[in-house]
């Protein structure tokens, strides 16, 4: 167990050191900017006296490193500090959103998850059947979808002619919890088309991986039963594999967000964040992206953990 | 004891590198006074120059190694005199775009050289694969000779909004009054053209610096693989997002800006198919021969890496295309008036909620583009995984 608790704490370490440069990444964009922010923002009309007072409340007149410590420590008591454009508490902002978005893609997590794992372990036990071709196919072809069509071909079908779902998703808090997953159901449904393509081809990957292995044959030839093979030899050795494609899919889940909520006008983190980039609200995009930053650090780190915590051969040390 | 051969697919070291060179010093200095003034206007003539520059490096390397047949002449003859006749009979539009019927020809001549050089793995290969060839040559073709077959301009205003199908505007027009037809040809132009170049840019320096980096190792190799660990730790989507926001979009930054994320990944893989060749005998002989690390690279460590890169090459490109389609539909991509697949969807997205299908076309035009690419790299891959075992 010592192996297992020194390799997940190196992995731990190793997630810190990068979500601190991450941070520093998008600390730093700003100073890539040419010339300068009250410059960019007020105009080239700015008074020396404005620009100066917007330096301040900004606390731009300050030295980068200093700014940085600030920066992180507020970001780290959940203080965002204030929208260019709309004046308002950017942690106000971000409340209600990031909780639409976790929301929309847990449902479609749940949904995506154990069918592509299903799909996935299927077209591996029937492999080069007429399944597994049309499988493979069929998720080429979703995978070279742009997310945008599949989202507009869902609202074709089932929103505009066949009047199923609202075609757009205005998610409330005051709404029931079945009410939401109803209006939540066209953006949730066009995520787990794009990923479960991808998540079932890596699945059926690792599987077909594993069963070319000796000891699978070894088993096969002693004459036991496929679902006992499947069960009892292949899946504890094909967890690993599985788990992280999974893990790493739901990391491409809250990136691939950000289109899909702006197809359906979904009130998400996404939205917010393409709204902020064309307005150029620099402190609203940099708190977005930080967040998005995170979480797919965290699940990567999450991914590694567990694949780490799942692996046999250190969980049962000789 | 023989030196162990070095596997050198290209020409021997008797190329023209001299003629080579000064032609590539040309184009760039001619790319660059146009490139210093980039609008959709020179935009048609700097692809156009870039394509003709490849042209000539692939012709000129290409015609010294291909095994010429009569049936092979006789095929790159008839079909540039085909493009030509064709040119001849709408000469009042060929004439109006030099560059593009230049461009034309030079695609329709570069297909029928790789045509006529790998005729052999050609025939054996499957639908699915011939369906990817035909439709990117469709593409490419509609793409290099764009405002010679849009009937209206790409920015011109023809009708009223929303039109129809009808037989003056084939599929309609959309929501400032243009013609959908001809902004989806120019939009097949743009769109690709701009994913082109990007993937190609990443492609040299991820792929330079990946294979320099298992070459030298040592600190290089440090600095680099860090690096680049700390780009990818960030989701690329949302990377490109903070940077456009600072740097704002225009097409070269664009270019850039994906070309250096893209580029990440193609290090990775140039890095790590790299290393497996740095270790063989045979670039051991050459390096205590004495040859330096351009020629270790280009002749010892290139030729071996390839069939990898050039599926790679395939995947990126769906990958950019998608990038780039995906922010364009966000309306941060390719900037209007310039007609774009992604942006053409999100401006006549409206139509959608009547159940009306014209702005999924571009949506669509990508989905086949991309379906045909990757088709084509899996009938590569399995190739030339097949040809390895």
């Amino acid at each position: 167990m010592s192996q297992i608790g020194r390799l997940v704490a190196q992995r731990l370490a190793l997630g810190l050191l990068t979500l601190f440069v991450v941070s520093l990444i998008i600390f730093l964009c700003i100073e890539l900017l040419p010339g300068n922010l009250a410059q960019e923002i007020l105009g080239q009309g700015a008074t020396p006296e404005t620009v100066a007072a917007f330096n301040r409340e900004l606390g731009l007149d300050l030295p980068p490193h200093e700014r940085y410590i600030t920066w992180l420590l507020d970001m780290l008591q959940g203080d965002f500090g204030r929208s260019l454009a709309s004046q308002r508490e950017i942690s106000e902002l971000l409340a209600v959103r990031v909780q639409n978005t976790f929301f929309l893609a847990g449902v479609a997590a749940i949904i995506a998850i154990p069918l592509a794992v299903t799909l996935g372990i299927l077209a591996a036990l029937y492999r080069d059947s007429w399944y597994d071709r049309m499988v493979n196919v069929l998720t080429l072809t979703s995978i070279s979808f742009p997310e945008f069509f599949v989202a507009y071909i869902l609202i074709i079908v089932l929103a505009v002619n066949l009047g199923m779902f609202p075609s757009i998703s205005n998610i409330s808090d005051d709404l029931g919890f079945w009410e939401k997953v109803y209006r939540t159901a066209l953006p949730a449904l066009t995520l787990t088309l794009v990923c479960v393509a991808h998540m079932m081809r890596m699945t059926r990957a690792a599987i077909i991986n594993l069963m070319a292995s000796p000891y699978i044959e070894m088993a096969r030839l002693k004459g036991l039963k496929p679902g006992r093979i499947i069960l009892k030899h292949a899946l504890p050795n094909a967890l690993a594999p599985i788990i992280n494609v999974v893990v790493l899919n739901l990391a491409y889940l809250v990136v691939g967000v950000v289109l899909v909520e702006v197809v359906f006008v979904y009130p998400g983190l996404g939205q917010l964040f393409v709204d902020s980039v064309s307005k150029r609200d620099i402190p609203v995009v940099q708190a977005c992206s930080l967040i998005f930053a995170m979480t797919y650090v965290l699940l990567n780190l999450l991914a590694d953990v567990l694949s780490i915590m799942s692996n046999p051969r250190l969980l049962h040390p000789r | 004891m023989t030196i162990p051969a070095s596997s050198n697919t290209f020409g021997g070291r008797a190329s023209p590198w001299v003629s080579r060179i000064a032609m590539a010093a040309v184009h760039f200095f001619i790319l660059v006074i146009f490139l210093q003034n980039v609008t959709v206007d020179t935009w048609s003539a700097v692809v156009g120059l870039l394509f003709a520059h490849l042209y000539s490096v692939v012709a000129l390397t290409y015609w010294s190694k291909i095994e010429r047949t009569a049936a092979g002449d006789t095929v790159i003859v008839t079909v540039t005199l085909e493009f030509v006749l064709m040119a001849a009979i709408f000469w009042e539009r060929a004439s109006a775009w030099p560059w593009s019927t230049l461009f034309g020809l030079a695609m329709v001549q570069i297909c029928a050289f790789a045509a006529v050089k790998y005729w052999k793995d050609l025939r054996q290969a499957p639908a699915s694969a011939w369906f990817g060839l035909i439709v990117i040559l469709i593409y490419v073709m509609v793409a290099a000779t764009a405002p010679i077959i849009a009937p209206y301009g790409e920015t011109e205003i023809v009708g009223s909004e929303y039109d129809v199908w009808s037989n003056k505007h084939l599929l309609g027009t959309d929501n400032l009054g243009r013609d959908m037809f001809t902004r989806l040809i120019y939009g097949g132009r743009n769109t690709v053209g701009i994913a082109f170049t990007t993937t190609l840019l990443a492609f040299l320096i991820g792929g330079l610096t990946g294979i320099l980096a298992a070459a030298v190792r040592g600190w290089l190799d440090q600095v680099l693989g860090r690096l680049v660990d700390v780009l990818m730790a960030i989701p690329s989507f949302i990377f490109a997002l903070l940077i456009l926001t600072i740097v704002g979009t225009s097409i070269p930054s664009l270019i850039m800006v994906i070309a250096v994320l893209d580029a990440t990944r193609v290090f990775r893989l140039a890095r790590a198919v790299s290393m497996n060749v740095v270790v063989l005998d045979f670039v051991e002989a050459a390096s205590l021969r004495g040859e330096g690390l351009w020629w270790l690279i280009r002749s010892e460590i290139l030729p071996n890496i390839l069939p990898p890169l050039v599926a790679e090459f395939g995947l990126r490109f769906c990958f950019v295309f998608l990038f780039l389609s995906g922010l364009s539909f966000l309306g941060l991509g390719i900037q209007p008036p310039t007609a774009d697949w992604g942006s053409m969807v999100r401006d006549n997205a409206t139509l959608i909620t009547y159940g009306d299908i014209t702005p999924l076309l571009p949506a669509a035009a990508i989905a086949i583009l991309t379906i045909g690419v990757n088709f084509v790299v899996d009938w590569f891959l399995h190739k030339a995984s097949g040809l390895k075992d």
